[in-house]
C-alpha cells in the first residue's frame, strides 16, 4: 500500500502495517501450530487418539484473549478514524462531480469548472498503439491544486455511483446523485498524484481516472487566472463566422474525444442501449431536435447534457460533424449547425 | 386408513421410478439432494467459465478478448451464478442428502414443497442465462447491483434478472422452511437439540437466516422494478429517492447471506476433521454457541461494505467494532477444530485434505477480513482487489473446498462406491497450488491501488494479474479432475462398506452404502446412546 503523501494518509499506512503485522503473527501462530499437529499426531502403529472433548477454562482463556487482541486493535482505529472525519471547511472548496465516464470539477471559491477526460487512445488500449507508463492513468485536464492549503473536496454525481480516489491522499468517497459527501487533504509536496474511480458506474468504469497536479500557490494562481481568460477568448469565438470544413474539423475531434465510447467510431452505436447516430433520422432531419438533445441529455439514458462540458463552438462542431459524416449528409437535408446558435439557444432558455 | 397403509407396507422396498419421470415428480430427499448436487456442478461449470474470460481478459493490459461491456456481464454473472447457483444449492443438496440421515428420519417433513423448490431453480438460471441472448445483453451491473446502475441506467433485461431473482428467493426460502421443520419435528427419539451432529446444527441456524433475509432481497428488487416500470423513485435522487437506501437494503440482505454461504462448510468440516482425527469433535457446545452468535451478530454488520459511502462518524464506528467481535466465534471455531486434531491419530484422506486446507485458508480469510474490518483502513482496501482476494478467500478454499471435502467425505455413502483416492489427493494438490496461485497476489494487487470490476488496467498491476490467470485457468482446469473422479468412481469405484471410513460416527453411517431408497421408516431409537457427532 502507498505509504501517502501527508499526514493523515501516512498515519493510515502506518495503521494498516500495524494490524497487518498482527495478522500476519496470529496467521503464522495457527498455521504453524497446524503443521506442528499434522506432523505430531498422524496415525501410528500402537497410539490410541485421546478422548477428551472440550476444556472449558481452555476454551474461556482464549476467548478472552481474542477479546483484548481485538480491543488492542480498536484504539488506534478509532483515534485514527476520528482525524480522517474532520469536516471543517477548507481554504479551497472544490466540487468533484461524477459523471459516466469523466470526473467534473468546480472551483466553488473562482467560478472556474472544467471536466476531466481519460487521455489514452484507442489504439493503445486495443493494443495498436504502445502503452505508457501512465496508461489509463492519465488525463486531459489534471486537478490542479496548491501545496499547503487545506482542500476540502464536496463530491457528488449527475448519474451513477462513483468512487473519487487518490491512494496518495488516503481519499475515497463515493460520489452519490443526491448527495454531497466531503473529504479534504493537505499536501505538502508538489507533485502529480494519480487515481481511478472505485466503484462500478457502468460499462467504462475503468477508463476514467483521476489525477491531481499540486502546485505552488503562484503556479496555482496562474491556473486560475488561465482558465478564466480561456472563458472570455471562447465567447469571442462563438461569435465568429465559422466555415463548415472548420467546423467539421473540430468535430472531429470533440467527437472522437466525447462521443466513441457510447456511439462508437463509425457512428453504428451499441442499440438498443446505445443508439446509432449513422442514419439516424434525428441527426439527419431534425437539427432543433438534435441541439436539444445535446443541451439537455436524454432522461433515463446515459446521454448527458454537454451544455456545461463542451463549448459552444464544440457542441456546433460535433452536430455538424455528426450530420456530414457517415453518409448522413447525403441522406438528409446536410444542414450545419453554428456556435450562435447553440448561443441563442442558451439565451432563449434563461 | 392404517389398513391401506398396512397392506402398501408389504410391497414398500419398492425403488424409484424410471426414466425422467424420476426425477421431474420425484419427493425423495435422496433423488432431490442429488438433482440440486448436480444442478450446483453444472453452475459451477459455467459460472467458472465465466471466471476464465475474466481472466483472460485480465491476462495482459489492454483490451484482449471481450469488449468492456461484455466484461461487466461476465463479472455480474459470474458472482450471481457462484453465489445463487453454485454454493447455496449445494448446500441445499446437502441438507437433503444428509439432514434425515443424520438425525434418523425417513425423508424431509414437506417432500412436495422439497421437489417444487428445487425444479423451479433451474427455471430461474434459465431466466438468467436467457438474458445473454437478448436485445442489450445480460446484467452487467454487478452481482451487488448497486441503484441507480441497476435500475435507471440498466439494460433491459434488467426485469428479468429481477424475476429470476424472486424465483431463487421463492425456492431458499421453501427449502429453508423444510430444513426447519425436518429439524424439529423429525429428530430420532433421543436426540435432544444439543446431540445434533454439528451440520444439522449449522444448516439449522442458517435456514433462519434465509428466512429473514431473503423476503429483504425480494423488496429490494421489487422497488427496483417499481422505480423502473412503474414511476417510483426509491432509488432514484431525482424524484427524491436514495440511491444509498439500496445499498442498505442490499446488504441488509447481503451480510447473513456470505454466512448463509459458509456456516454449513463449518458444520462440514467439523464432522470430517473429527472422523479424520479419530477424536470426538472438541468444544461441541462451544461450536454451536460460535455458529449462533456469528449468525445474530451477521443482522449488525452490514454497513462495514459501505464505510465510504458518506456514513456518520459514529455510524463508521459502530458498524466497525461490532464487525470486528465476529473474529471472537469464528477464532473460537478455528482453535476448537485445531484442538480436536490435537493428540488425535490423524489420517490424510482426500476429505480431511480438503477440510484441513479450508482450516488454514479460511483462517487467512478471516484475518483480511479483520483487516476491512478496521474503518480508517478500509477507506484505502475498499472496493480494490484486496476485497476480491479476501472474499475469494473465504468463498473458494472455504465455502467451495468444503463443499468439495463433502462430496469425497460422503460419496462412498450416497453411491455405495469408492472414489480413486490417488486421483481425488491429486485433485487436492492441484487445486490448492492453484487457488493460492490465484487469489493470494490479488491482495498486493489490492494494496498497490487496482479498483475491483475494471476490464483493463494500468502497467505496473501487470505482472501480478499474469499469474493470477494462470493460476485461474490451472484451477479451472483441476476441477474437470474433480468431474473425472466422481464419474469414474460412481462408473468404476470399488465397493464401499457401510461404515466407509474408520473414525466415521452418526446415524447415516450405520446405513448401507448406498443407503436403501427410504431409510429409517422405522427411527432409531438413541436414548441410551450418544448421537452427536
Amino acid at each position: 500500500m502507498t505509504p501517502g503523501v501527508n499526514a493523515i494518509a501516512q498515519e493510515i499506512f502506518g495503521l494498516h502495517m500495524t494490524i497487518f503485522w498482527i495478522c500476519v503473527v496470529i496467521g503464522t501462530l495457527v498455521l504453524g501450530f497446524m503443521v506442528f499437529l499434522i506432523i505430531k499426531y498422524r496415525k501410528k502403529e500402537g497410539v490410541e487418539p485421546a478422548d477428551f472433548d472440550d476444556n472449558p477454562k481452555l476454551e474461556l482463556t482464549w476467548t478472552i484473549l481474542f477479546a483484548v487482541i481485538l480491543v488492542g486493535m480498536a484504539i488506534p482505529a478509532t483515534t485514527t478514524m476520528i482525524k480522517a472525519y474532520d469536516d471543517e471547511e477548507g481554504d479551497i472548496n472544490i466540487l468533484i462531480t461524477g459523471h459516466q465516464w469523466k470526473w467534473q470539477y468546480e472551483y466553488m471559491e473562482d467560478e472556474v469548472s472544467f471536466f476531466s477526460n481519460l487521455l489514452t487512445s484507442l489504439d493503445a488500449r486495443n493494443n495498436i498503439a504502445p502503452k505508457t507508463e501512465n496508461y489509463l492513468l492519465e488525463v486531459d485536464e489534471p486537478l490542479v491544486i496548491p501545496v499547503n492549503k487545506r482542500v476540502r473536496f464536496l463530491i457528488t454525481a449527475n448519474d451513477v455511483i462513483h468512487s473519487w480516489w487518490v491512494p496518495d491522499f488516503a481519499v475515497k468517497q463515493d460520489a452519490i446523485p443526491g448527495f454531497i459527501n466531503t473529504a479534504w487533504t493537505y499536501v505538502d509536496e508538489p507533485g502529480v498524484y494519480r487515481g481511478q474511480c472505485t466503484e462500478l458506474c457502468g460499462v467504462y468504469h475503468g477508463y476514467m481516472p483521476i489525477v491531481v497536479k499540486a502546485v505552488s500557490d503562484s503556479e496555482y494562481k496562474d491556473f486560475i487566472q488561465g482558465k478564466r481568460d480561456m472563458k472570455a477568448q471562447q465567447a469571442l469565438l462563438t461569435e465568429k463566422l465559422w466555415e463548415t470544413d472548420e467546423l467539421f474539423a473540430i468535430g472531429e475531434e470533440v467527437y472522437l474525444k466525447n462521443c466513441v465510447a457510447c456511439h462508437q467510431v463509425n457512428g453504428a452505436g451499441i442499440p438498443p442501449v446505445f443508439p446509432a447516430l449513422a442514419g439516424s433520422e434525428i441527426v439527419m432531419n431534425d437539427k432543433g431536435r438534435q441541439v436539444e438533445i445535446l443541451m439537455e441529455g436524454v432522461q433515463g439514458a446515459a446521454m448527458q447534457s454537454y451544455a456545461e462540458q463542451l463549448t459552444e463552438v464544440e457542441i456546433a462542431a460535433v452536430i455538424t460533424y455528426t450530420r456530414k459524416a457517415w453518409g448522413n449528409d447525403a441522406g438528409g437535408d446536410g444542414e450545419i449547425v453554428v456556435p450562435k446558435e447553440i448561443l441563442d439557444y442558451k439565451n432563449n432558455k434563461l | 386408513m392404517s389398513a391401506v397403509i398396512e397392506g402398501h407396507h408389504d410391497d414398500h422396498h419398492h425403488g424409484p421410478a424410471k426414466g425422467i419421470t424420476r426425477w421431474l415428480y420425484t419427493t425423495n430427499h435422496k433423488d432431490i439432494g442429488s438433482l440440486y448436487l448436480w444442478f450446483s456442478f453444472i453452475m459451477l461449470f459455467i459460472g467458472g467459465a465465466m471466471a476464465m474470460v475474466i481472466r483472460a481478459e485480465l491476462f495482459e493490459p489492454g483490451s484482449q478478448i471481450v469488449s468492456p461491456e461484455f466484461y461487466n456481464q461476465m463479472v455480474t454473472n459470474h458472482g450471481l451464478i457462484m453465489v445463487f447457483g453454485v454454493i447455496m444449492p449445494a448446500f441445499v443438496g446437502l441438507a437433503n442428502w444428509l439432514i434425515p440421515m443424520q438425525i434418523g428420519a425417513p425423508d424431509m417433513a414437506l417432500p412436495r414443497l422439497n421437489n417444487l423448490s428445487f425444479w423451479i431453480l433451474p427455471a430461474a438460471f434459465g431466466v438468467l442465462l436467457a438474458t445473454f441472448f437478448m436485445e442489450g445483453g445480460a446484467p452487467n451491473f454487478g452481482w451487488t447491483f448497486y441503484a441507480p446502475l441497476s435500475t435507471e441506467y440498466a439494460p433491459p433485461t434488467v426485469t428479468y434478472f429481477i424475476f429470476a431473482v424472486h424465483i431463487m428467493g421463492a425456492s431458499s426460502i421453501m427449502g429453508s422452511i423444510n430444513v426447519i421443520t425436518t429439524i424439529l419435528n423429525m429428530r430420532a427419539p433421543g436426540m435432544t437439540l444439543m446431540k445434533m451432529p454439528l451440520f444439522v446444527w449449522s444448516w439449522l441456524i442458517t435456514a433462519y437466516l434465509l428466512i429473514a433475509v431473503m423476503p429483504v432481497l425480494a423488496g429490494a428488487v421489487t422497488m427496483m422494478l417499481m422505480d423502473i416500470h412503474f414511476g417510483t423513485s426509491f432509488f432514484k435522487a431525482g424524484g427524491g429517492g436514495d440511491p444509498v437506501l439500496f445499498q442498505h437494503i442490499f446488504w441488509f440482505f447481503g451480510h447473513p447471506e456470505v454466512y448463509i454461504m459458509i456456516l454449513p462448510a463449518f458444520g462440514i468440516v467439523s464432522h470430517i476433521i473429527e472422523t479424520f482425527s479419530r477424536k470426538p469433535i472438541f468444544g461441541y457446545d462451544s461450536m454451536v454457541y460460535a455458529i449462533a452468535s456469528i449468525a445474530l451478530l451477521s443482522f449488525v454488520v452490514w454497513a462495514h461494505h459501505m464505510f465510504t459511502v458518506g456514513m456518520p462518524i459514529a455510524g463508521e464506528l459502530f458498524f466497525m467494532y461490532s464487525t470486528m467481535l465476529i473474529a471472537i466465534p469464528t477464532g473460537v471455531k478455528v482453535f476448537n477444530w485445531l484442538s480436536t486434531m490435537f493428540k488425535g491419530s490423524l489420517t490424510f484422506e482426500t476429505p480431511m485434505l480438503f477440510a484441513i486446507a479450508f482450516v488454514a485458508l479460511f483462517t487467512i480469510g478471516g484475518l483480511s477480513g479483520l483487516m476491512l474490518a478496521i474503518a480508517p483502513a478500509d477507506f484505502q482496501y475498499h472496493d480494490t482487489y484486496f476485497v476480491v482476494a479476501h472474499f475469494h478467500y473465504v468463498l473458494v478454499p472455504g465455502a467451495l473446498f468444503s463443499i468439495i471435502a463433502a462430496v469425497y467425505y460422503w460419496l462412498p455413502k450416497w453411491t455405495g462406491y469408492m472414489y480413486d483416492e490417488f486421483m481425488g489427493k491429486t485433485h487436492f494438490w492441484l487445486s490448492f497450488v492453484s487457488v493460492n496461485l490465484t487469489f493470494f497476489p490479488m491482495h498486493f494487487v489490492g494494496l498497490a491501488g487496482m479498483p475491483r470490476r475494471i476490464p483493463d488496467y494500468a502497467m505496473q498491476f501487470a505482472d501480478y494479474n499474469m499469474i493470477v490467470s494462470v493460476g485461474a485457468f490451472l484451477f479451472g482446469l483441476s476441477q474437470l479432475l474433480f468431474l473425472y473422479v466422481v464419474l469414474k468412481a460412481i462408473f468404476y469405484g470399488k465397493k464401499a462398506t457401510g461404515q466407509v471410513w474408520e473414525g466415521a460416527q452418526g446415524l447415516e453411517w450405520t446405513l448401507d452404502s448406498p443407503p436403501a431408497y427410504h431409510t429409517f421408516e422405522t427411527p432409531p431409537n438413541l436414548e441410551a446412546g450418544e448421537a452427536k457427532g
